[in-house]
C-alpha cells in the first residue's frame, strides 16, 4: 500500500511540490494556464515527466533542428519508435541508438539490460523483426574496483539480456577515460527488418477504437525515471532513484514474437512502447500524434502490486509493456492472440475526438489534460552558449610530434590500451551468431550480416572518438560520422543513414551547451555531404558527476547496405604475397591520439582535421574497389595509426606476417590519427585494375613469416612476432580485470 | 525424411535449425509449437538452442513439463532420431532421456564462440559420415554446459561409447571429461551443446555441421528407401 | 495454509563455480576464516490446505521440478500459517 498522502492542489502549488518533480515555477506557471485551473497530483506527474529532457528535448530541439533528417530513401525520419530506410525489394531497415546511461551508474546489470530491451521494443514496435544489436559503451579507467564492476556488470547485462532474446549482439565500441569515471555511458542500439506494407505507427486514430494494454504487469517500479535520467548524479542519487526496473527478456521474447503477429493483423490501428514515462507518454503521443484524445480507465491495467495510485501507475516503467489501438469489436482476436504467447491482453480505453488524456480511477475522473499540452507543447529553451577557454588553448598550439624511444615497445603498449585492445573478452560473452546471418563478426571494422533469401547484407557500426570530440566538438562530429562511413565502407557497404545518441553534461553550463552546438554542426555537415541523413536518435543530458561533465560523446549509430553479401570484406590481410595500401595522406595529428595519451597522460591539442570532399572521394573509390571484387582486405586507419591498424590485420590471419615500408617522419607514419585513411590488401593480380581506381600508395607486402616488419628509408624500425603482438593485444583487458 | 522443430516459449534457434534443414540439407521440416500432442508426421525431431522459459529455475527444467514432451519421449522410444542442441540438450537431460546435469560454466560467463570438437564415435545415426576422431569446427554459445553426472554413469557412457564429441584442445566450459555431445544407449537420441545447426554454410564461417544432418538422413534413407 | 521454504543447493561432490569465486573474494576481504561456501536457491511457497499431507506434496514438488537432484540437494521448512 502507498502510506503517502497525496497533497491537494492548493497545497501542490503553496509548497512548490512540483519542484521535486523537477518542474520550475514558470514551467508551473504555463501549466495552470493550459489547464485553466490548478493541476492535481496525478496531472502534475503527467506533465513532470512529459517536460523532462528525457521526453521533450525542451533543451535540445534547436540544436535537433540542425540536422539533416530527409532523403529519398528515409521513409520514417524521427518522431516515431525508429527511423526507416528503404533498402529496395520492398523492404526496408528500422534501427535507433538508445542510452540507458543513469540506471547503469546506479545498477549496471539491470540498467543496461533494460536499455537493451527498450530499443528492442522501440524497434518492433515498428512492426520490424530485431535482426541485431550493438552498443556502445564508456567507462572510467579499469584501475579500480568501481570501474571493473560496472564495465563487468553492464557487459553480463547487455548479455544477458540479448542473448536470452535471441538477438545477435554484433558490434559495438568501448572507451576507458577517466571523465566517466561516475558517469558511465550505456548506448545501445537495435537494427530491424521490415517489408514497407507492415511499417506501423504509434498513432491512436478512429473515435471509439479500443485502447489495449498488452504485456508485463505494471509495478511501482520505474517512477520517474525519465525525470532521474534528466538530472546531474550526486551522492543522493542512490537514494533518490526510483526503484530499479528489472528486465525480463523471457517476457520480451514472448511480447516480441506476439507484436510481429498482431502487426499482420488489421484490427491493429497503432503500437507504442512504454518506455520512458511508460502509460504516460504512450498515451500521449498517440492520442496527440493522431489529433485525438484517449480516455482510460486505471481499475483496469494489470497490476503487480496492490493499491497503486493514478499517479503511480501513470509514472511506473515497468518494462515489457505496450499500448495498442484496436479497431472497435475486434478485441477478442487481439486477446487470443496474445493468449497464445501466454500474454495478457487487456482493453483499458478508448479514443475519443476531445483531444484529452482523460483517466479514471475508482470510478473518478483523477486527470483531465490536453494530450497536446503533454506531448507537443514542453517549453523549449535556448540556453546560452560560450566557447571555453580550454579550446581556445588548444587551438593556439601547435602539432607536436610526441617523441619516441624504441617504436617496438611503443607499438606493444599501445596495442595494451584498453581502447584499442581486443574486446574478446567482452564480445565472448555475447551471442553474436543466432539466428544464423552473421557474415562479419565483432572484431573487424563493421559488422555485416546477410538478409535471408536476397543476396543483400547490411554493414553496421557504432562510432565516437570522444577525445577529438572534448579537443574540437565540431571537427570532432565530423569525424565521428566520417569513421563510422569508413567503416561500413571498409566493410563492402554504401552508407545509408545514422542514429545517434547525443551524450553530454549539463546544458545549463554554457560551455556545456556550446559543446552540444558544435558537434550538431559537425554531424549536421558531415552528414549532408556524406549523403547520410539523421533518421533518429537519443539525447542523454545531465552526464556529470560532483560538477564534473564527461567529454562530449555523441555517439552515431551508422547502417550500411551491402548490395551483394560476396562484398563483404573484413579488415584481415588473406593470403602472403597480397599488396599493402596505403590510401590518405598522413599528417603529424596527434591531438587526442593514443600516443599523445600514452606519452603525456592527458590530451591536447588539435583534433586531427578533416576534409569531408576527400573523404568522400577516398570512400567511393575503396567502395568501387570493393564491389568489383579487387580488395582482399580493407580497414579504417584510427586509434593509434597505421602501426596498430597494420598489426589488427593480421591478429585474425592466422599465420601471416607483413612486411612495410614507411616515408616521412617515422613517428608520424607509425602512429598518427590523421583522418580519411584507408589499409588496404589486395591480390597481386588485381594490382592494376585496382591502382586504375584507387589514389592508394603501395607500402608493403603480406607475407608468410609471421613477423610484422617496418622499415623506413633508414633502415629496420620494427620488427616483432606477430604472435608476440596478439598476446599482448588480447591479454591486457583480461589482465586488467584480474 | 520430415523433421519437426519443436518450438518451446523462449526457443530462439528455432529458426536457424529450421533453415539449417530446410535450406542447407534440402529436407523437409515444420516448426511445432510445444502444446502440440502429435508428433506421428515427422521422422526426426530437432530440440533448437535458446532460453525456453527463460531459463528460469533451470535450464530446460520447465520445458520438459510441456505437451510436446511426452510425444518426444515416445519418439524417442520407438526408435526416431531426436537431437538436442544446446538448450534442446538441456532438457533432454531434465526429461531423463539422456543421464546427467548441466551446470554453469566454469568461468560463470556466457561463452560464444567458434570451438574445435572430435568425433569420439562415429558409429551413430548423428556421425557416421565423419571421420573417426576428425576434428571439426562448430559453434558454442551457452552459459551452462559444464556437463557433469557420477561416476557410474561416466563409466557406462564410456563402456558404451556414448560420447560422441569432446571439446579438442581446450574445454571451454569446464565439462567432465570434455563432454560436448552424448547419446543414449539405445543410440538414437543425441545431446550436444555446440551448435552444428550454425556451421552449415561456408559464408558464416564454416559447413562442418552439415554432416551431422546428413548422417541422421543417411541412416533414414537405409532404413526406409533400401527398395526404392 | 502453508508457507514452506525450500532450500536447494549443488550436492557436495558437485563443483560450485560461483561458490568458489565468492570465496576467493571474501578472503580477498580479508575474511580468511571462511573455508567454503556453497551457492544455492531459496524459494518461498504458499500452499492451500487440501487432502494431501503437504509434506508428501513438497517432497514431489521438489524430486519433480524444483531441484535436479542429480546435482542437486533440496531441503525444506513447513509451517502452518493463519490466512490473513
Amino acid at each position: 500500500m502507498s502510506l503517502m498522502l497525496e497533497p491537494n492542489p492548493e497545497q501542490l502549488k503553496a509548497q512548490k511540490v512540483y519542484k521535486e518533480m523537477g518542474l520550475s515555477d514558470e514551467e508551473f506557471a504555463m501549466i495552470e494556464k493550459i489547464l485553466g485551473r490548478l493541476p492535481n497530483y496525478t496531472e502534475i506527474g503527467l506533465f513532470s515527466v512529459m517536460w523532462s529532457e528525457h521526453c521533450s528535448y525542451k533543451n535540445s530541439k534547436p540544436v535537433l533542428k540542425k540536422f539533416p533528417t530527409t532523403g529519398e530513401k528515409v521513409l520514417q525520419g524521427p518522431g516515431e519508435g525508429a527511423g526507416i530506410v528503404d533498402i529496395g525489394d520492398g523492404q526496408a531497415v528500422v534501427f535507433k541508438i538508445e542510452s540507458h546511461n543513469h540506471p547503469s551508474a546506479i545498477e549496471p546489470y539491470q540498467g543496461a539490460a533494460t536499455g537493451v530491451g527498450g530499443i528492442i521494443r522501440d524497434v518492433f514496435s515498428m512492426g520490424a523483426r530485431p535482426v541485431a544489436m550493438l552498443n556502445s559503451l564508456r567507462f572510467g579507467e579499469l584501475d579500480n574496483a568501481r570501474t571493473k564492476y560496472l564495465f563487468k556488470e553492464v557487459v553480463a547485462g547487455i548479455a544477458g539480456y540479448g542473448n536470452c532474446i535471441g538477438i545477435p549482439t554484433v558490434g559495438g565500441e568501448i572507451q576507458f577515460e577517466p571523465a566517466y569515471e561516475g558517469n558511465p555511458l550505456v548506448n545501445a542500439m537495435c537494427v530491424g527488418l521490415i517489408d514497407h506494407k507492415d511499417i506501423q505507427k504509434g498513432q491512436a486514430h478512429g473515435v471509439g477504437n479500443t485502447v489495449m494494454y498488452v504485456g508485463a504487469k505494471t509495478g511501482r517500479d520505474g517512477i520517474h525515471g525519465a525525470t532521474f535520467a534528466s538530472e546531474e548524479l550526486t551522492d543522493q542519487s542512490e537514494e533518490k532513484r526510483p526503484a530499479v526496473q528489472v528486465g525480463d527478456p523471457f517476457m520480451e521474447k514472448l511480447l516480441l514474437e506476439a507484436c510481429l503477429e498482431l502487426v499482420k493483423s488489421d484490427a491493429l490501428v497503432g503500437i507504442q512502447d512504454m518506455g520512458a514515462a511508460g502509460l504516460t507518454s504512450s498515451s500521449a503521443e498517440m492520442a496527440s500524434k493522431a489529433g485525438s484524445g484517449i480516455e482510460m480507465n486505471l481499475d483496469l491495467v494489470p497490476q503487480r502490486e496492490t493499491g497503486m495510485t493514478a499517479y503511480e501507475m501513470m509514472l511506473s516503467e515497468s518494462q515489457e509493456r505496450m499500448l495498442i489501438v484496436v479497431k472497435k469489436g475486434r478485441e477478442q482476436e487481439i486477446v487470443d492472440l496474445f493468449s497464445k504467447y501466454d500474454l495478457e491482453a487487456v482493453a483499458i480505453g478508448t479514443v475519443t475526438d476531445d483531444k484529452m488524456l482523460r483517466l479514471i480511477h475508482n470510478g473518478e475522473i483523477v486527470a483531465n489534460v490536453p494530450a497536446d499540452a503533454l506531448a507537443e507543447e514542453a517549453p523549449v529553451y535556448h540556453k546560452p552558449s560560450r566557447e571555453p577557454e580550454y579550446y581556445r588553448e588548444f587551438q593556439a598550439m601547435e602539432n607536436e610530434i610526441p617523441a619516441v624511444a624504441d617504436y617496438k615497445e611503443t607499438l606493444i603498449k599501445l596495442l595494451q590500451q584498453p581502447t584499442i585492445a581486443s574486446k574478446e573478452w567482452v564480445y565472448d560473452q555475447y551471442d553474436y551468431m543466432v539466428r544464423t546471418n552473421t557474415v562479419v563478426a565483432p572484431g573487424s571494422d563493421a559488422a555485416v550480416i546477410r538478409i535471408r533469401g536476397t543476396r543483400k547484407g547490411l554493414a553496421m557500426t557504432t562510432d565516437c572518438n570522444a577525445r577529438y570530440m572534448y579537443l574540437d566538438p565540431e571537427t570532432g562530429g565530423k569525424i565521428a560520422v566520417a569513421e563510422a562511413a569508413r567503416n561500413i565502407v571498409c566493410s563492402g557497404g554504401e552508407p545509408l543513414a545514422i542514429t545517434d545518441n547525443l551524450n553530454f553534461g549539463n546544458p545549463e553550463k554554457p560551455e556545456i551547451f556550446w559543446q552540444i552546438e558544435k558537434s550538431a554542426d559537425g554531424i549536421s555537415e558531415a552528414c549532408r555531404t556524406l549523403n547520410t541523413p539523421v533518421i533518429g536518435g537519443n539525447v542523454s543530458l545531465y552526464n556529470e558527476t560532483s560538477g564534473a561533465a564527461i567529454y562530449p560523446t555523441p555517439v552515431i549509430g551508422m547502417v550500411g547496405l551491402v548490395a551483394d553479401i560476396e562484398h563483404a570484406t573484413t579488415q584481415t590481410f588473406k593470403s602472403a604475397g597480397d599488396l599493402i595500401y596505403l590510401l590518405g595522406e598522413t599528417k603529424d595529428e596527434f591531438g587526442g591520439s593514443e600516443l599523445q595519451k600514452l606519452t603525456y597522460g592527458k590530451i591536447f591539442g588539435k583534433a586531427p582535421e578533416l576534409d569531408l570532399e576527400k573523404e568522400v572521394k577516398f570512400q567511393k573509390q575503396v567502395l568501387h574497389a570493393i564491389r568489383e571484387g579487387l580488395v582482399a582486405s580493407a580497414h579504417d586507419v584510427a586509434e593509434g595509426g597505421l602501426a596498430v591498424a597494420a598489426a589488427e590485420s593480421l591478429f585474425g590471419s592466422g599465420n601471416l606476417g607483413a612486411n612495410i615500408k614507411i616515408a616521412g617522419n617515422t613517428v608520424s607514419a607509425l602512429f598518427s590519427e590523421s583522418q580519411s585513411r584507408f589499409l588496404l590488401s589486395v591480390k597481386k593480380e588485381h594490382q592494376q585494375a585496382f591502382e586504375s581506381l584507387v589514389d592508394a600508395r603501395l607500402i608493403g607486402e603480406v607475407t608468410e613469416l609471421p613477423v610484422l616488419q617496418i622499415s623506413s628509408e633508414e633502415g629496420l624500425v620494427l620488427a616483432e612476432q606477430v604472435e608476440a603482438l596478439k598476446e599482448a593485444w588480447k591479454g591486457a583487458i583480461p589482465c586488467l580485470l584480474k | 525424411m520430415r523433421f519437426a522443430v519443436i518450438v518451446f516459449p523462449g526457443s530462439n534457434c528455432d529458426v536457424d535449425m529450421y533453415h539449417a534443414v530446410k535450406d542447407e540439407l534440402g529436407a523437409e521440416v515444420e516448426y511445432v509449437w510445444h502444446d502440440r500432442k502429435n508428433l506421428d508426421d515427422f521422422d526426426g525431431i530437432l530440440l533448437p538452442g535458446g532460453f525456453s522459459y527463460g531459463d528460469y529455475l533451470r535450464s530446460g527444467a520447465i520445458a520438459r513439463f510441456s505437451n510436446v514432451m511426452k510425444e518426444v519421449v515416445k519418439a524417442a522410444e520407438a526408435g526416431k532420431p531426436v537431437l538436442g542442441v544446446c538448450n534442446g540438450f538441456q532438457i533432454l537431460l531434465e526429461a531423463g532421456l539422456l543421464p546427467g546435469a548441466m551446470r554453469r560454466n566454469e568461468s560463470l560467463k556466457f561463452i560464444c564462440r567458434q570451438v574445435e570438437l572430435k568425433v569420439e564415435n562415429n558409429q551413430t545415426m548423428f556421425s557416421s559420415t565423419y571421420e573417426i576422431d576428425e576434428v571439426i569446427t562448430i559453434p558454442i554459445a551457452h552459459g551452462e554446459g559444464n556437463y557433469y553426472c557420477d561416476e557410474e554413469t561416466l563409466a557406462k557412457l564410456k563402456a558404451n561409447n556414448q560420447i560422441v564429441f569432446t571439446y579438442n584442445g581446450s574445454n571451454p566450459n569446464g565439462s567432465l571429461e570434455d563432454i560436448a555431445g552424448i547419446i543414449n544407449e539405445k543410440g538414437n537420441v543425441l545431446g550436444m551443446m555446440p551448435h552444428p545447426e550454425r556451421a552449415v554454410d561456408e559464408l558464416l564461417g564454416g559447413a562442418d555441421g552439415l554432416k551431422l544432418f546428413q548422417s541422421i538422413v543417411k541412416q533414414w534413407r537405409e532404413a526406409h528407401v533400401v527398395n526404392a | 495454509m502453508y508457507k514452506v521454504k525450500v532450500f536447494v543447493t549443488l550436492r557436495e561432490s558437485v563443483l560450485d563455480p560461483q561458490g568458489t569465486v565468492v570465496k576467493s573474494s571474501l578472503h580477498s576481504l580479508n575474511y580468511q576464516e571462511v573455508s567454503d561456501v556453497r551457492i544455492g536457491k531459496y524459494m518461498e511457497l504458499t500452499i492451500e490446505k487440501s487432502d494431501r499431507p503437504v509434506e508428501e506434496m513438497v517432497k514431489e514438488m521438489c524430486e519433480r521440478l524444483l531441484a535436479n537432484v542429480v546435482i542437486e540437494d533440496y531441503r525444506y521448512e513447513i509451517e502452518e500459517a493463519v490466512a490473513q
